[in-house]
């Protein structure tokens, strides 16, 4: 009897989650379908681009920052025992751009953006505003969900550029004025180090990546949120979760597809 | 907030974006030596380039003076054939040698330049006759083991 009840919760997990799944996907190209409609109000996007970018400027800058001299202080510590302390430029430089800027900008973006967008969305559902806009013939998905959609995805990119640079910034704060490495052979390991379309044009396309997949899991869950308080919250909570791994496991198959043998 | 202050900002933030871009394109990777100005080709043979790779900076005095781009193996003679991008202000007599050289112990290769005393320069298209192959540490650690081996006889 209780192979037989376990047996139909798992069928029954399996199903929803392929549900979920079909209704994600219907719900991420409507938002592509609709979004020519919501470009021709574009001062929408701007608002949210407003709130999720410009609001998220302060946390990425000084995140940014501390990241880079944390990298500068231990590279430092690594690298003296090498005897190749000019090597810190390219080495802060290189996990910077490749690895920690999209990743980490990411993830701060998901907390601190991501979030606020799917309490937005679900709350607006909770109190039937999504209705009250399909009742005057508005499309919620033109008027509400594609701009945040467009103002993540172009944000995210810039974003990781910011955190980037005030890394490098930081490093080399720490790294040359501090610590005393030689200014010109930190700028020039790091130019030698790091290449345009190498590094930096893939760090930006993974940021690129990012922003898709973390504005729609986001978007999805606000949308997809029982409209209670509690399903609210449990929307949120997910949204950072969910996102936050699928960061991680999209920067895993990106790397690899990217800097495979290189 | 009024419409113009939140569209200043937005601004504001896209251009602090591209602005950090740029950053990162010209004063941390190497797009600034990327693109000079005019360029002229050059070829050597090499018997063994080592660990050459395309892209690689051809150095005369320690100064960057160009990039290595295309490296084939000639199936003719059998050695490596590297194409030489230039930067067009930089002239070198016919003689000139071209050594694959390493940066520091671990360091990455690259192809020096050391002119010789012809008072005609090497034109475009031209080939550098006068080249020293990349040291293979390999070679050199035989080398020494069957010196000592023939010293000890």
């Amino acid at each position: 009897m209780t192979i037989v009840e376990n047996l139909r919760f798992l069928g029954h997990r399996i199903v929803n989650a392929v549900w979920r799944i079909g209704y994600a996907s219907r719900f991420f190209m409507m938002i592509l379908f609709y979004s020519g409609t919501s470009f021709r109000r574009f001062h929408l996007t701007i608002k949210e681009l407003f709130s999720s970018g410009v609001m998220s400027l302060i946390i990425i800058l000084v995140a940014g920052t501390f990241v880079g001299m944390v990298l500068g202080l231990q590279g430092y510590e690594t690298l003296k025992r090498y005897g190749s302390e000019s090597a810190l430029g390219s080495l802060v430089a290189l996990s910077l751009v490749r690895e920690l800027g999209p990743v980490l900008a990411a993830l701060l973006f998901a907390s601190r953006a991501g979030s606020a967008m799917t309490a937005e969305i679900g709350l607006m559902k909770a109190t039937e505003q999504i209705s009250a806009m399909e009742m005057m013939a508005i499309n919620p998905i033109a008027r509400v969900v594609a701009p945040r959609f467009w103002a993540g995805v172009i944000s995210m990119p810039l974003l990781s550029a910011l955190f980037s640079a005030m890394g490098v910034f930081g490093g080399y704060v720490v790294g040359v004025v501090l610590i005393g490495v030689d200014q010109g052979s930190f700028w020039s390991q790091m130019q030698a180090g790091v290449d345009f379309q190498h590094d930096i044009v893939n760090g930006m396309l993974k940021s690129f990546v990012f922003g898709v997949a973390v504005t729609a899991i986001a978007l999805f869950e606000g949308y997809d949120a029982p409209p209670t308080a509690e399903g609210v919250s449990g929307a949120t909570t997910r949204t950072v979760v969910e996102s936050s791994l699928t960061i991680l496991f999209l920067d895993f198959i990106l790397t690899a597809f990217m800097f495979q043998g290189g | 907030m009024k419409r113009t202050t939140l569209d200043l900002w937005v601004g504001l933030f896209v251009v602090a974006g591209l602005a950090a871009l740029a950053v990162l394109a010209l004063k941390v990777g190497n797009l600034s030596t990327y693109n000079m100005s005019d360029t002229y080709q050059l070829q050597a043979h090499f018997s063994n380039i080592g660990g050459l790779k395309s892209q690689a900076s051809i150095k005369s005095s320690g100064v960057l003076i160009g990039r290595v781009g295309e490296i084939t193996l000639d199936s003719k003679r059998y050695e490596a054939k590297v194409t030489m991008t230039i930067d067009k202000r930089y002239q070198f007599p016919k003689d000139t040698f071209a050594n694959i050289l390493t940066s520091g112990l671990l360091g990455e290769q690259y192809i020096g330049l050391i002119p010789g005393g012809d008072e005609e320069f090497l034109k475009a298209g031209d080939e550098i006759k006068k080249t020293q192959s990349a040291v293979v540490l390999e070679d050199l650690i035989s080398r020494f083991l069957y010196s000592k081996a023939e010293d000890s006889k």
